[in-house]
């Protein structure tokens, strides 16, 4: 099985990593149908760090799980990779990272790290080598034998990033992963998954109800609105790729938060 | 330590109440016996005699107690362990059904529910005849079983083990499914994201998340075997195992002998039960799960 290199090496290095085309995904409810997204438009570059912002019910989380395969858009297109979302998740081409850090009980923090490794088939000289990589890259290393309840919430977490870069995979999914965690931790997280992303380039796209952090992370922020879910705004982020946690009291940070600040009130006009 | 002095509390009381009963429903066939005999009972040869019955409708522990050595350690140090009329051996018979009962019920169950997880018309349809199964008593089964078996030519041990797996199957069956159920749908769909195929998820996620609810479920289901084996031992009046023991007790009003056989069936229970949760203990602390 191909580690999502060749697939992205298929596609011309121009060639936008996600491209979403009037996507709409309705669930059929008992209550009715419940328009998850409708008519959705969205491109996504090579190297871009996408945030997704808006209230509950806007599909931002949905949207993601479009591109990841774990939902099916009942209308327009979506293309992951160049593919199909379907033949993007077979060929591993995303690491997805959930709310929860979701980490097995049963296995120590370098087991779980390895465990997609397993699955994907490399053998245990590069899983030993890929999970003390990935485990330097959290700054979890030495932390290796220990088991998830031994860590605190914000290391977890972590340990849940680095199992989703442990595999070769270019395109890296976040679903509020600092959402359960508290404010000092999170920005904490926040300043390593900035650097985190300068050393390994990879294209994240990074679901957030928090306007500070998506302001202080992103290189474009879609700002999306609930009933039907939607895009209102699209804003790319005039801050330097280079943020310490201080840029956050700069003039052009305060400017882009209200810019998010109106995009969500016009969005909830609507309702 | 702490926990000795409540546990020896709460057997101090049931001997009381114990010696207390055989005094009750013994004192009758005393009374009885003094009357014949034209004597009266002082209260202390009354007491006395209530304990010392030959067949009491309520044997003392005591008594229990030397009918167990007798049969047991007794017959040890004679070198006669596995005599006919040890109850180590007889154990052992009812031991050997019990054990072969519960690995086929436990491995029955196990497949039985992973049928039921992974597969739609199996969940909608065994479901209902496995509860189904438990609600006819086993006792009106269990000769049966024995009998059809019997007829295309299998007696032994092995009919005996079916009515063991028959009563464990189900505690299996029941905590499995809920077991290989319980990893949540973030795990299940991040294991999508890693395209995992299903013996994948099965081995890594469903069936190390399900090893709680199986533990709980085999300390259920090795002492429904036991009773299962003890059960399928009493309608073919077999000579051998504790279930003969009892029914053989019951022909000739052999009380201690009924109660030894019972107080051994029990404490083989405990040790069953203890065993697998000794296994417990090793298996999920080494898992970190415990």
């Amino acid at each position: 099985m191909a580690h999502g290199t060749t697939v992205a090496a298929a596609v011309a290095s121009t060639a936008p990593v996600v491209s979403a085309q009037n996507l709409d995904l309705t669930f059929q409810t008992n209550d009715g149908p419940v328009h998850a997204l409708k008519g959705v438009s969205l491109d996504i570059e090579k190297g871009d760090f996408v945030s997704f912002i808006g209230p509950s019910g806007c599909g931002k989380t949905t949207f993601l799980r479009c591109m990841a395969d774990l939902e099916q858009p009942t209308g327009g297109s979506i293309v992951v990779n160049g593919v199909t979302p379907e033949q993007a998740r077979m060929a591993r081409a995303y690491g997805y990272v959930f709310q929860a850090a979701g980490l097995y009980p049963w296995r120590t923090i370098g087991r779980n790290i390895s465990l997609p490794l397993e699955i994907m088939g490399y053998n245990k000289a590069e899983q030993a080598e890929r999970v003390a990589r990935v485990l330097e890259l959290v700054e979890l290393s030495g932390f290796e034998k220990k088991f998830p309840w031994q860590l605190s919430g914000g290391m977890q977490q972590r340990a849940s990033i680095a199992r989703a870069l442990a595999f070769d995979a270019d395109i890296l999914l976040m679903d509020e992963p600092f959402g359960a965690l508290d404010e000092i931790v999170r920005d904490h997280l926040n300043e390593q998954l900035l650097h985190l992303w300068a050393r390994t380039e990879k294209t994240i796209a990074f679901v957030t109800h928090s306007i500070p952090e998506a302001v202080y992370l992103s290189t474009k922020i879609v700002v999306m609105s609930p009933r039907p879910g939607r895009i209102t705004d699209v804003i790319e982020s005039p801050l330097p790729k280079e943020r310490p946690l201080d840029i956050r009291e700069s003039p052009a940070f305060l400017e882009v938060a209200h810019r998010v600040r109106e995009g969500l009130r016009a969005g909830h006009a609507h309702v | 330590m702490r926990s000795i002095v409540p546990v020896l509390t709460v057997v101090g009381v049931i001997f009381a109440l114990w010696y207390a009963a055989a005094i009750w429903l013994n004192a009758a066939w005393a009374y009885d016996k003094a009357k014949r005999a034209d004597v009266t009972l002082s209260t202390s040869a009354l007491v006395a005699d209530t304990w010392a019955q030959e067949k009491p409708r309520l044997p003392a522990p005591h008594q229990v107690g030397a009918e167990i050595w007798k049969t047991t350690g007794a017959m040890v140090a004679k070198g006669r362990a596995f005599s006919k009329r040890s109850l180590i051996y007889h154990s052992w018979i009812t031991l050997s059904a019990t054990l072969l009962g519960f690995a086929l019920g436990t491995g029955l169950g196990i497949l039985l529910a992973v049928g039921i997880v992974y597969n739609t018309v199996m969940d909608r349809s065994v479901m209902p005849w496995v509860i189904t199964s438990q609600t006819i008593p086993i006792l009106a089964l269990a000769p049966m079983i024995i009998v059809v078996l019997n007829a295309v030519g299998i007696s032994g041990l092995l009919p005996k083990a079916m009515i063991s797996m028959y009563l464990s199957f189900f505690p299996v069956v029941v905590g499995m499914v809920k077991g290989l159920r319980s990893p949540e749908v973030m795990q299940l769909d991040q294991m999508r994201t890693w395209n995992a195929s299903a013996s994948q998820t099965f081995w890594r996620l469903r069936l190390p998340a399900s090893m709680p609810y199986l533990f709980a479920s085999l300390k259920v289901g090795m002492a429904a075997s036991l009773v299962g084996a003890i059960v399928g031992e009493l309608p073919t009046g077999a000579v051998a195992g504790l279930g003969a023991r009892l029914l053989a007790g019951s022909y000739y009003g052999q009380t201690i002998q009924i109660w030894s056989a019972l107080i051994m069936a029990a404490a083989l229970a405990a040790v069953l039960v203890a065993i697998i949760g000794v296994i417990q203990r090793v298996t999920l602390s080494r898992m970190g799960m415990a």
